[in-house]
C-alpha cells in the first residue's frame, strides 16, 4: 500500500483536527437552543490524539471509545450529516436517534462502538481483535480510554488476556488527569502507571504532546513494532479536556483545576500548532484556506440537514431490540 | 434417534455446529481441562484444536466483552460458565452492553453470542453456588435466555442458540445432565419462543422451569392415581416467552400453577401469574398458585436444603388444595431421590 506524502499526511492530520474541532464549536452555538438533547462530552484539547492514531491506522482498521467520542467518530467517518442529526434525535441519525452522543459507531467505517460505562469497550476490543486474528484478515484494532479505566478491573483483566494471546490492538489512554473531577492522587496506589504496565507482555509507549504529528509517527512506531514482535501495544498520551465533563462550558469556576494550566496547554493548543506548521510564514496557503472552507461548507449543510429532518415514527422504540433471526 | 443423556445432547450439538461453521468457538473457564464441565465439552479440544476450544483466566466481565468484540467482528462464540453464580460477575457486560449493542448500532448490528451457564443444586453447594435467576437476566430487553428441560430440548435449542443472531443465555440445570432421552442423530433446531407441552392433563394446568418438570412429572403420576389429571406446560423459553401456549391450557383447564426453579419474589412465576390473570380471567376458577425457592439464601446443611426446594410433594398439595381435594397418603413415596444420586462434591 502506496503511504501517503508527509505534507498529505500533515495536511490530512490538520484536515480531521479542523473538522473535529469545528463541529464541536457548531454544537455549542446550537446546544443552548436546546434541540440537541443528549449529555455532550466534549473532545476539545483531545483531537491531535485521535486525528495521530487513526491516520496511523488503515481505513479498515477499528477503533473503540467512550463517552467522550465525537473526535473518534469524525475522525473515522468523516461525515457529518448522520453526526449531527443523531445529535438532534433526528431519523436520519446514525442510529434514528436512540444512541445519541454518547454511543456514536459506524461498523462500515471500523467504528465498533463507543460505551458510556467506563472501560466496557476495553473487553469489546479485545474481541474484536481475537476475532481479526482467528479470521487472519490483517485488521488492527484501538481503544480509547480515559484515565479513569484503569481504576477498573477489566482493564488488567482484558490487558493480561490481549498479551497473553498476542493480539493486535492498540490500547490507547488518554489522559487529561482527572477521572470526571477526581484527581489520581485520590485514586491510585501506584507509582507509576507505565512501569506496571511494563510488567506485561506488552510495548509500552508515553508521550505527553499537543503536535498530531509526533502522536502519528508513536502510533506508526507502534504499529510496527507490534506488527514485529506480535504484541499489543499500550500507549499513554496525555492532553487537557477545554471543557467541563459533559457539558459545553468551561468549569474553571469549579476549583479543582486552574485557568493558569489551561492557558498554558492553549498555547499549544494542536489544531492552532499545526496549522502554524503548515504554514511557516504566518500566511494561510491556499490549500489549507480551501481544506477550512470545505469543512465549514460541509457542517453548514449538516446541520440544516439535521434541523430539517424529522423524527422517527415512534413505532422506532421497539426497533432494533433483536437483530434478523 | 438414539438413547442419550443431556450432557451428551449439549455436547453434540456444539460438536455439530462446529463442524458445519468455522465461526463457532467455545471457550471459558476450564473448559478443555480434564473434567469438560461434567462431561458436556469431551472431544471438542481433540477435535477443533485450541484455537476453537480454550480456556480463559478467572476474568468473566473481560471474557464477555470478548465474546461480544468477537460475536460482532464475524465469530460465533459459546462462552461458557460452570455456575450461574459466576456469570453474575459478567453482568456488567451483559446489561449495559451485550443486550443494547444492536439497539444502539440502530438494529443493524447482530450479536450471535451463545451462553451457557450451569445451575447447581445439591451436596451443600449452598449460596454461591446454586443459583438460576433466569428471570434476573430475562428482565433485560436484548438477551434471550432458554432452559432445556430434556436432552431432545437441548440439543435443538444449543442448535438453535448457536444460529441464533443474537445474544442467547443457556440454563442448564446440573441434574438434568444425567437424564436420558431420545435424541435425533441429525442436527436440527427447536425455536427459541416455543413451549412445549410435557403432559396433557385437563384439570390443571402446571407451568414447570427447568427440573421442575422432573418434579411435576413425578407429582402428576402421583395425582393420576387419584384421578386428577395434571397438564405439564414447559415454556422452554424464558425470554421470548411463549404466553399462547401458557394460555391455551390455562382456558382449557381453568387452574394454574406455576413451579418455577427458582425465586418466587418478582421471579418469572410472577410474570407468569400475570399473563394468565390478564389473559385468562374469564377462565379462571381459582386464583394462580406459585411455587419456588423458599426466600433465603440457599442452606448447605441437607434438611434444610430440601426445605429450601420446592418438590413434587409441594407440586401434589398445592393442586390438591387449589381443587378442594383430601391429602393423598405420600408415606410410601420417595422424594429427592436425585439428591441421594448426586454425591458431589461440584
Amino acid at each position: 500500500m502506496n503511504r501517503p506524502s508527509t505534507l498529505d499526511v500533515n495536511l490530512n492530520l490538520y484536515r480531521t483536527m479542523y473538522l473535529i474541532r469545528k463541529s464541536e464549536e457548531t454544537i455549542q452555538k446550537y446546544y443552548p437552543d436546546d434541540s440537541m438533547k443528549t449529555p455532550m462530552h466534549m473532545s476539545m484539547g483531545e483531537e491531535a490524539i485521535v486525528a495521530g492514531v487513526v491516520h496511523a491506522l488503515n481505513p479498515d482498521d477499528q477503533v473503540l471509545g467512550t463517552c467522550r467520542s465525537h473526535a473518534l467518530y469524525l475522525a473515522k467517518t468523516g461525515e457529518t450529516d448522520r453526526f449531527f442529526a443523531e445529535m438532534y434525535g433526528k431519523a436520519t441519525g446514525m442510529a434514528c436517534g436512540k444512541a445519541g452522543s454518547m454511543h456514536l459507531s459506524a461498523p462500515d467505517k471500523g467504528l465498533l462502538c463507543c460505551s458510556a460505562i467506563v472501560a466496557s469497550s476495553i473487553p469489546v476490543a479485545m474481541g474484536a481483535a481475537f476475532a481479526n486474528k482467528y479470521l487472519k484478515n490483517g485488521k488492527r484494532v484501538a481503544v480509547f480510554f480515559g484515565d479513569g479505566a484503569i481504576d477498573e478491573g477489566v482493564f488488567w483483566e482484558t490487558l493480561n488476556f490481549a498479551c497473553l494471546k498476542k493480539l493486535r490492538i492498540l490500547f490507547i489512554c488518554e489522559d487529561n488527569g482527572f477521572a470526571v473531577h477526581t484527581p489520581p492522587g485520590c485514586r491510585h496506589g501506584f507509582r507509576s502507571l507505565s512501569k506496571l504496565i511494563a510488567g506485561f507482555d506488552c510495548n509500552v509507549f508515553e508521550e505527553k504532546t499537543t503536535d498530531p504529528e509526533v502522536i502519528y509517527s508513536i502510533a506508526r512506531r507502534a504499529l510496527a513494532t507490534m506488527e514485529e514482535n506480535g504484541k499489543p501495544c499500550f500507549l499513554k498520551l496525555d492532553y487537557y479536556r477545554y471543557l467541563e465533563h459533559v457539558g459545553i462550558n468551561e468549569d474553571f469556576d469549579a476549583g479543582y483545576r486552574s485557568v493558569k494550566d489551561y492557558l498554558q496547554w492553549l498555547e499549544i493548543d494542536p489544531i492552532a500548532l499545526q496549522k502554524k506548521k503548515l504554514q511557516p510564514t504566518g500566511i494561510p496557503t491556499q490549500e489549507i484556506l480551501d481544506i477550512e472552507k470545505t469543512i465549514d461548507e460541509q457542517i453548514e449543510r449538516s446541520i440544516d440537514y439535521a434541523q430539517q429532518s424529522g423524527f422517527a415514527d415512534v413505532e422506532e422504540l421497539h426497533k432494533g431490540v433483536f437483530a434478523w433471526a | 434417534m438414539g438413547m442419550i443423556t443431556y450432557c451428551e445432547a449439549l455436547n453434540q450439538a456444539m460438536i455439530q455446529e462446529m463442524e458445519r461453521d468455522s465461526r463457532v468457538f467455545v471457550y471459558g473457564i476450564g473448559v478443555p481441562d480434564h473434567k469438560k464441565i461434567f462431561g458436556s465439552t469431551v472431544n471438542i479440544l481433540e477435535k477443533f484444536g485450541p484455537e476453537r476450544c480454550f480456556d480463559t483466566p478467572i476474568a468473566e466481565d473481560s471474557m464477555t466483552g470478548l465474546g461480544l468484540g468477537a460475536a460482532i467482528n464475524g465469530l460465533r462464540p459459546i462462552h461458557v460458565h460452570i455456575r450461574v453464580d459466576f456469570l453474575l460477575l459478567a453482568m456488567n457486560q451483559l446489561a449495559n452492553i451485550v443486550s443494547s449493542f444492536c439497539y444502539g448500532a440502530g438494529g443493524k448490528v447482530g450479536v450471535p453470542l451463545v451462553i451457557r451457564a450451569i445451575v447447581g443444586r445439591g451436596w451443600g453447594q449452598g449460596f454461591q453456588h446454586s443459583k438460576c435467576m433466569h428471570a434476573t437476566f430475562a428482565h433485560v430487553p436484548g438477551l434471550k435466555v432458554v432452559c432445556p428441560t430434556t436432552p431432545s430440548d437441548a440439543k435443538g435449542l444449543m442448535t438453535a442458540a448457536i444460529r441464533d443472531n443474537n445474544p442467547v443465555l443457556l440454563f442448564e440445570h446440573r441434574w438434568l445432565y444425567w437424564q436420558k432421552g431420545e435424541v435425533p442423530e441429525d442436527e436440527y433446531e427447536i425455536p427459541i419462543g416455543k413451549g412445549s407441552i410435557v403432559r396433557k392433563g385437563k384439570d390443571i394446568t402446571v407451568v414447570a422451569t427447568s427440573w421442575m418438570n422432573v418434579e411435576a412429572l413425578h407429582a402428576a403420576e402421583i395425582l393420576a392415581g387419584n384421578g386428577v389429571e395434571v397438564e405439564i406446560v414447559d415454556p422452554r423459553t424464558i425470554t421470548p416467552l411463549d404466553e399462547q401456549i401458557i394460555v391455551d391450557s390455562v382456558n382449557r383447564t381453568g387452574h394454574c400453577l406455576v413451579a418455577d426453579n427458582d425465586w418466587v419474589f418478582c421471579g418469572f412465576s410472577s410474570e407468569v401469574a400475570a399473563v394468565v390473570s390478564e389473559k385468562c380471567f374469564g377462565s379462571l376458577k381459582a386464583p394462580v398458585r406459585r411455587i419456588g425457592f423458599a426466600h433465603t439464601p440457599c442452606p448447605t446443611a441437607r434438611h434444610l436444603e430440601n426445605e429450601f426446594y420446592p418438590n413434587a410433594k409441594k407440586i401434589v398439595r398445592q393442586v390438591e388444595n387449589v381443587l378442594g381435594l383430601g391429602e393423598t397418603d405420600l408415606s410410601n413415596e420417595v422424594f429427592y431421590s436425585h439428591e441421594k444420586r448426586f454425591k458431589g462434591p461440584f
